[in-house]
């Protein structure tokens, strides 16, 4: 629990200098893109597949995310979008790592 | 029980005769493999790759015990041969499953699959299609989702759509002319389902509304009717980080055990009257409510944030009599038939674990490559399983 409230708290605070310019990977630390990743494919993977394929979430594949407006995508990570499966996800991400997290699954998760 | 086949492990040089009612898989989702275990050493046996993505992978036993068939996440349908410790024969036949269930005969494995949306029929011998049932709904033929697809005496699968808010039943009799029964407006976005283990009930849990859709398969003329409606009590769900899962260990006596959707609770129904009768409060939502075989306690863990926890519920008692930190993402929970030890999976931690039930005292610690499902070939005699 403490760990996740310093995570949160470091989280909040790389989201205030990387909001502003850009979400590029550089505003986030190594260990916390490994953390986010770890949480895109397993927790997210749990209803869009471990290979973001599809599941009883649709698929989170670059074929279909490329050409979507990635400002929308963002808040329905952040928001969740009611009247389905998706939950909100800003008590874990914030607005910085969910623009990071969606310009990775844009161009494709890297390979493990 | 006793197979009179080669085990053919590497290291063995001996060939040796020995069942499967003490052998379970162990599904490593990541690498795509399954670890071979046993529950009387309670150690691995050896491991099987090849498997694809097995992301929520599930699998039910053949007959005798000794073949079980997985379906992955991609759509494959593999026999694993438990004994010679390989995968036998594997078909890509959808796009995306999401889990299956074998006949009460045993002949037939049919798998619900999410893309192209349906249930399709395979003979568990040779892994040939005999029927496929589109899951087609409403004016413009688009196709659900198949969820909670369980077995029920007769040949019978029962299975929910999700997109649909059906339940139905395919009676398999003459496995290539399938008979559907199909039930509608049976609730908001069914997303699991389990048969009794007497084969008399199934229940589709509902995520778009609090409730829950039962179907008497003794009296299919009655009907679906909603039990443990509107147990929110009208406020606001919590978000749900993890689908829950139902099968036939929801029983527990003369109680069905039941994850609240949005709620930190473990609902009770009584079969008797299908009436709530109690709750739990537990640490988060819950995703697996796993009752003891004995039916005394049941096991319960927890949707991400809440994934590193299980608690323990006595249901004389109705109230959590112990709480356990097991490891990182506990996934899985499994008991053996005889209700001796629980076997649980920690995916962070690659570990599984297995405790004795009774006293919570660590029996065995065996490591697994980001382990998920684990599953026991005892499920082979169980109806719903």
């Amino acid at each position: 629990m403490e760990c996740r409230a310093r995570t949160a708290v470091v989280a909040a605070a790389l989201g205030v200098l990387a909001a502003p310019t850009f979400a590029g990977e550089s505003a986030l630390a190594p260990s916390r893109r490994a953390e986010i990743l770890h949480l895109v494919r397993q927790e997210c993977g749990s209803c869009h597949g471990l290979r973001m394929k599809g599941g009883l979430g649709p698929p989170l594949v670059p074929e279909v995310l490329a050409a979507k407006d990635s400002e929308n995508l963002r808040h329905v990570v952040l928001h969740g979008r009611p009247g389905t499966a998706m939950p909100p996800w800003m008590r874990f991400l914030t607005e910085a790592e969910a623009r990071w997290v969606i310009e990775m699954l844009q161009k494709g998760l890297p390979s493990e | 029980m006793i197979v009179a086949t080669a085990l053919l492990l590497a290291g063995c040089a001996q060939p040796m005769l020995r069942g499967t009612g003490d052998l379970g898989l162990v599904v490593e989702r990541a690498a795509g493999r399954l670890k071979l275990v046993e529950t009387t050493g309670r150690t691995a046996l050896a491991t099987i790759g090849g498997l694809g993505d097995l992301s929520h992978a599930s699998m039910v036993f053949s007959r005798d015990g000794r073949h079980a068939y997985v379906f992955g996440r991609d759509g494959a349908l593999s026999r694993v041969d438990l004994l010679s410790a390989r995968v036998e024969r594997r078909i890509v036949q959808a796009g995306n499953a999401i889990g299956g269930a074998i006949s009460q005969d045993g002949r037939l494995v049919a798998v619900a699959n999410y893309d192209p949306g349906g249930v399709r029929v395979y003979d568990a011998q040779t892994l040939e299609l005999l029927a496929d049932i589109a899951s087609e709904y409403g004016e413009g033929g688009q196709r659900a989702k198949v969820v909670g697809i369980a077995d029920a005496p007769g040949n019978r699968f029962v299975f929910s759509l999700f997109e649909a808010g059906e339940i139905w039943v395919a009676d398999l009799g003459d496995p290539r002319r399938p008979r559907l029964t199909k039930y509608r407006d049976i609730g908001r976005q069914p997303y699991d389902g389990l048969v009794t283990r007497d084969g008399r009930y199934y229940i589709a849990g509902l995520y778009g509304e609090d409730g829950a859709a039962l179907l008497d398969l003794w009296h299919p003329e009655r009907g679906v009717r909603r039990i443990l409606d509107g147990y929110g009590r009208g406020e606001a769900p919590l978000p749900v980080y993890k689908m829950p899962h139902l099968r036939g260990w929801a029983q527990a006596g003369q109680l069905v055990l039941l994850p609240a959707i949005g709620r930190a609770e473990v609902l009770l129904a009584d079969t008797a009257t299908w009436r709530e009768a109690g709750r739990i409060a537990v640490h988060g939502q819950p995703v697996f409510v796993i009752a003891e075989p004995g039916g005394r306690r049941a096991w319960v863990n927890f949707a991400f944030p809440d994934n590193d926890t299980v608690q323990v519920l006595d249901l004389e008692r109705r109230a959590v009599v112990k709480t356990l930190r097991p490891g990182r993402a506990v996934l899985h929970m499994e008991f053996t038939a005889r209700g001796d030890q629980v076997w649980v999976s920690a995916r962070d931690d690659d570990q599984v674990i297995v405790y004795d039930p009774r006293t919570f005292a660590e029996l065995a610690r065996l490591s697994a490559d980001k382990p998920s499902g684990i599953f026991l070939a005892s499920r082979a005699f169980v109806t719903g399983f």
